[in-house]
């Protein structure tokens, strides 16, 4: 495509030509493609070890972690009924909703960092379409066999190996997915009750949907959808292109190095035959998971998983060629023919500094927050259907609820008191002493009744609460809350 | 739907609806695919003389979603009422729905308030999850006149202590609760003059030991036998059968002092309580009964200690 010489002389009419149709000649033409399937090449190498052992960090953490005990209750658990969330140590109340903000701040932060540094390092190796499709993947290969020999079989007749290996796969996919079904729910409804109950088969309605919709999800995106999420799905994936610049490491074919590519013997001198170190033998388009040719230059089907890195290195190795003709390189270093530390110095350059600067403010700030976060809250409201009683003595009387909320899992002794910044004689706040046992993780209303004597004063008149809390262990110094509240004189 | 009067706006959303979705299908029919000149790869759009627009086609699975669609909401208005005034096959409405999750949640927590209900409400008073209910839906539903410490404000009665309007007795305070009372003193201005009316506040002080006007008090005693003591007694100690306040002790739903007073003779009081039978059910106004009911005898369920500060 280039532009018009037309566009030059732009305020000159534009001769219109009109060319009959060509009607002999049209062709039908289909707006919607059939997904090519793609069989990739198993690969080995120092970028798939990276990559299998990501997997097996992520899943670790994802399968594992419902099954660890925390203080007698599950480690993590989300439970959604009772609004509070458990995390290790710490249990979350929907008040605490602003750490969910701070974390979703801190990943997208996290995913510009690295996507500015090094590309779609995310997509190559943690995000969970990869992941599962790398273990799915697996799974297919020590069925099927390899690309070659899945091939074959997908050309041939449904006979009785091809149906036993078709069901074994789809089998070992579904189990999978299941589970992984199984441990997402898990992270919601205690995950030993559910085996329990999975048992005398007794799941609840919602509990049965998103075991088998998650499952279906895994095994639809991860067995069938594959590299249509990242190409077709995915926002993340395009919008991470937006991040590149001229020095982000992205994964390059060496042009200048391999053109022109050649098949030859290993003998040969290439440069005799007047050909570069590229072999032309499509390992890295056998191996991409997304069945992109990445001597194309970058693509926006590219995830960066760097398996074309692997495959090329094994190679190059077996030319006797220098490794490296698929790497992560940047544009800026591919134009100059930067060596690797030139590279590095422009690591962090002011794109990089500005991510990293407010990713590290705002994952202290949080943590700082977090670390601070008091265990006990309280509300005041003043009742608003009686204003003010007249006691017969001429002391006036309010009445408030205090919804007090104890954040921690031990109980809590609370301590009231109440005074008044505008002069108010004879404070004297009474309660149920028993409403001041908080007991673990509790939310409570407490109706307290404040009494003064007014002294000709009349109107609303500030008031605090100073509500101080002890826990069980004797040492601790007593926590102090104060709340401002209102007292009413008619 | 129902609200129309003529059945043409009926019709015409249903034809509107049915039309849109025939067109949908139309658009997915004509859109797949189409003739170009000769290069399937562009799209035969030139722009500027020689630039060629490139074919990029979608994944065919999208457009299987799109006829996904259009079955859903084919089986959509078929199941549910949303094409006019068809109410749908399975004849679902948002009352009906209503309802059921009335019904659900009564599954769910009617095994808690049976077990409850077979409880009398001296002994659920002293029961802790009952009373820890109690207070709950006393604070949602009582609270706007009784205060959430139940002492009740002016013209809402105090429950904590052991002066009753209607009596005390458990099955008293259920049946209040239950049914709602209706408290009316007449307005005795007329009957009395405006001396009368004096007269009767200072002798109805005089019974709970007030500040007041000897004469004027023995001139009140003969008027209060005559137009009071029906109700509140010769003795002036109320009634619970109509709900007659006790005069002689130092409760007062509306006030002691001459002013109020005054006005209570002169212009008559009502008070409305609400029934609750409707609203909350038997099972659910026991548990308040029983909570209310402890909340006057601390003694019983050692609810009550009452702590004050510095």
């Amino acid at each position: 495509m280039s532009a018009s010489p037309e566009r030059a002389g732009a305020s000159r009419p534009v001769p219109i030509r009109v060319v009959p149709a060509p009607a002999a000649e049209s062709v039908e033409q289909s707006l919607y493609e059939v997904r090519r399937k793609i069989y990739p090449r198993a690969v080995h190498g120092s970028f798939a070890r990276s990559r299998w052992g990501l997997v097996f960090a992520t899943q670790l953490v994802f399968y594992g972690a419902p099954w660890l005990a925390w203080n007698g209750r599950q480690a993590v658990l989300f439970d959604l009924a009772a609004r509070k969330f458990y995390v290790l140590g710490l249990v979350f109340w929907p008040q605490d909703f602003v750490y969910l903000t701070a974390l979703l701040v801190v990943s997208a932060l996290s995913l510009f960092l690295f996507t500015a540094v090094a590309g779609r390092l995310w997509c190559g190796y943690a995000c969970p379409q990869t992941v599962y499709t790398e273990i799915f993947m697996w799974v297919e290969r020590a069925i099927e066999g390899d690309r070659p020999a899945r091939m074959r079989l997908d050309a041939q007749a449904l006979g009785p190996r091809k149906a036993w290996l078709k069901a074994a796969k789809h089998g070992a996919w579904i189990a999978i997915a299941l589970w992984t079904g199984f441990t997402f729910v898990g992270y919601f409804t205690p995950i030993r009750e559910l085996v329990r109950s999975a048992g005398e088969l007794a799941f609840g309605p919602w509990e049965t949907f998103w075991v088998f919709f998650y499952g279906f999800a895994t095994y639809g995106n991860a067995g069938w959808m594959r590299e249509q999420v990242c190409k077709y799905m995915c926002p993340y994936a395009r919008f991470q292109s937006a991040m590149f610049d001229r020095d982000t490491l992205v994964i390059t074919y060496d042009r200048a190095r391999g053109e022109p590519r050649g098949s030859r013997s290993r003998k040969a001198d290439p440069r005799e035959q007047g050909l570069g170190d590229c072999v032309d033998c499509s390992i890295c388009v056998q191996v991409c998971p997304t069945g992109i040719d990445i001597r194309e230059g970058l693509q926006y089907e590219c995830i960066g998983c760097a398996a074309c890195i692997d495959g090329c290195d094994q190679v190059m190795e077996k030319m006797g060629y220098p490794r490296g003709l698929i790497r992560y390189s940047t544009e800026n270093a591919m134009e100059g023919a930067w060596d690797a530390r030139r590279i590095a110095r422009r690591v962090p350059r002011p794109r990089v500094l500005v991510y990293a600067a407010i990713l590290c403010a705002v994952a202290l700030a949080a943590s700082l927050s977090m670390g601070t976060r008091a265990p006990l809250r309280m509300d005041v409201m003043r009742d608003r259907g009686a204003l003010a009683r007249e006691l017969g003595d001429d002391r006036i009387e309010n009445v408030y609820r205090l919804q007090v909320m104890n954040a921690r899992e031990e109980p809590l002794t609370l301590g009231l008191a109440v005074r008044s910044s505008a002069g108010l004689e004879h404070l004297e706040i009474l309660v149920e002493a028993q409403a001041l046992e908080l007991e673990p993780l509790a939310a409570r209303v407490i109706p307290v009744r404040v009494r003064a004597e007014p002294e000709h004063r009349h109107g609303s008149l500030p008031i605090e609460f100073v509500v101080t809390a002890r826990g069980a262990g004797r040492g601790e110094a007593p926590l102090t809350l104060v709340e401002k509240s209102r007292f009413l004189i008619p | 739907m129902s609200d129309f009067t003529s059945p043409f706006w009926s019709l015409f959303v249903a034809g509107v609806t049915l039309v849109s979705i025939v067109a949908c299908a139309l658009l997915l029919v004509s859109m797949s695919r189409r003739r170009v000149s000769s290069d399937p790869e562009k799209t035969s759009h030139t722009w500027d003389g020689d630039l060629d627009e490139y074919n990029n086609p979608l994944p065919r699975w999208w457009i299987w979603l799109f006829w996904i669609t259009i079955v859903f909401s084919i089986a959509y208005l078929t199941l549910y009422p949303g094409l006019g005034t068809y109410r749908g096959a399975w004849g679902w409405t948002s009352t009906g729905q209503y309802r059921s999750e009335v019904a659900d949640a009564e599954r769910r927590y009617g095994p808690i308030y049976a077990r409850f209900a077979k409880m009398d409400l001296v002994e659920l008073a002293r029961d802790p999850q009952a009373r820890a209910v109690g207070q709950k839906l006393f604070l949602n539903y009582c609270t706007q006149c009784h205060a959430s410490d139940a002492r009740g404000a002016k013209g809402f009665p105090n429950l904590t202590d052991d002066d009753w309007l209607y009596g005390g007795e458990p099955a008293m305070i259920e049946t209040t609760i239950l049914g709602g009372r209706n408290g009316m003193m007449p307005p005795m201005g007329p009957a009395l003059g405006e001396a009368g009316v004096r007269d009767a506040v200072n002798f109805v002080r005089s019974l709970s030991g007030l500040a007041h006007d000897a004469p004027a008090a023995a001139r009140g005693k003969v008027l209060f036998a005559t137009y009071c003591a029906a109700c509140h007694g010769p003795e002036g100690k109320g009634s619970t059968v109509v709900g007659a306040p006790n005069l002689t002790d130092s409760v007062w739903l509306y006030g002691s002092s001459e002013a109020t007073l005054t006005e209570t003779i002169t212009k008559g009081r009502t008070n409305h309580m609400p029934a609750h039978k409707e609203l909350l059910g038997e099972a659910r106004v026991h548990v308040v009964a029983a909570y209310v009911y402890g909340l006057s005898h601390p003694q019983a369920t050692g609810v009550l200690r009452v702590k004050s500060t510095p």
